[in-house]
């Protein structure tokens, strides 16, 4: 990351504005072109070091009122096939694979979000029964304390606390 | 109110008033509170509404004048988008509209932390968690493990440090550090319908 990457990245994570030319209008507080904010911004996506770009929703907003973390037991030579087939679910939003602990035996973490807790267990049975796995949890969300995103390459490392009190 | 929403058991006066000197549990009935407008929001939206967000979501374009570009894909005026763009956000569906960066290629260290802490207990660390700018997520969730929390730190060592930290000012000896292996897939995407 050279000094010019850091301050795209310390403007533009705070999301750009609804005008016509929301581009310009980050380049001039970087102090580049709008052409040369576009280059930087499209590398940094065809690397990966940009996941994407795009609309951050508050879900509960957007009518996905439902979510649990499911949490699954898939042996380990069997992770990539599993992974391969929970992605394909649309209300699936993460697939991570994590450390397993003595009293936790899970091996992969999935998000799973749904309108109602009834469809999120739906989401899961479906997905046990398709893979033919049946160690798993379901681990209810019941409260969010916190929903942040976080501020890279500022003092302190601030978080930019959103939402929930709303 | 719908199902699985935050933990509000039956309300007596004295958890009311007990609720003022909590703000955790207020913010579990604000929570509440917002999602169930949520649903009722969701249930309101029009079609074009839906479909904007949809775009929006993904594949936003990288060019000089992005909302003509999704303007001309609905056949509506660049104006509307820019209305209707700055109404969602300023109804709140609409959190911001940013890149997503991978924090470990920003060369941060990031890990999932599962925290097993005594029911009766849960708000007061739960708020003790998020007091560190390093905590970018902090869940309950129902199971034995009912607190659950994602780091983004400038290094492992960092993350250490702060476990250690929480451990002895919360008395939790149960925190586990559950960095990911492998990463298969990230999309925070909703489709509308």
């Amino acid at each position: 990351m050279n000094e010019l990457q850091k301050k795209v990245v310390r403007v533009l994570q705070h999301g750009i504005s609804a005008v016509e030319q929301p581009f310009l209008v980050a380049a001039d507080l970087i102090g580049i072109s709008e052409d040369e904010l576009l280059r930087q911004l499209h590398s940094m996506k065809a690397k990966g070091v940009m996941r994407r770009f795009g609309a951050i929703l508050r879900h509960q907003k957007a009518g996905f009122s439902a979510n649990a973390m499911a949490v699954w037991n898939v042996p380990d030579e069997k992770i990539e096939e599993f992974a391969g087939l929970v992605m394909k679910f649309q209300n699936v939003s993460h697939c991570y694979e994590r450390p397993r602990l003595d009293d936790f035996p899970y091996s992969i973490y999935t998000m799973i979000h749904g309108r109602s807790r009834e469809e999120v267990i739906d989401t899961a049975t479906k997905i046990a029964n398709e893979v033919g796995l049946t160690e798993f949890e379901l681990l209810h969300t019941t409260a969010e304390y916190k929903k942040s995103s976080p501020v890279f390459f500022e003092e302190g490392g601030e978080c930019n606390e959103e939402g929930r009190q709303r | 109110m719908p199902t699985g929403t935050a933990k509000v058991p039956d309300l007596t006066v004295w958890d009311c008033l007990g609720i003022l000197s909590h703000p955790q549990s207020l913010l579990a009935i604000l929570y509440a509170g917002a999602k169930l407008a949520g649903t009722l929001w969701g249930a309101w939206m029009d079609d074009l509404d839906k479909k904007l967000l949809n775009m929006l979501q993904t594949d936003f374009p990288l060019v000089s004048r992005p909302y003509r570009l999704i303007a001309e894909k609905l056949g509506i005026p660049e104006s509307s988008v820019l209305s209707r763009v700055q109404q969602l956000m300023k109804d709140g569906v609409i959190r911001k509209i940013s890149p997503v960066f991978d924090a470990r290629c920003l060369g941060y260290a990031t890990t999932l932390v599962a925290m097993r802490v005594p029911e009766t207990r849960l708000d007061e660390v739960a708020g003790l968690v998020n007091s560190y700018p390093q905590v970018t997520h902090n869940y309950g969730r129902e199971h034995k493990y009912n607190l659950w929390f994602t780091l983004v730190c400038r290094d492992s060592h960092e993350i250490e440090r702060l476990l250690q930290d929480i451990r002895e000012r919360t008395g939790v000896s149960e925190i586990h550090s559950l960095p990911a292996k492998r990463v298969f897939k990230i999309r925070v995407r909703f489709e509308f319908r």
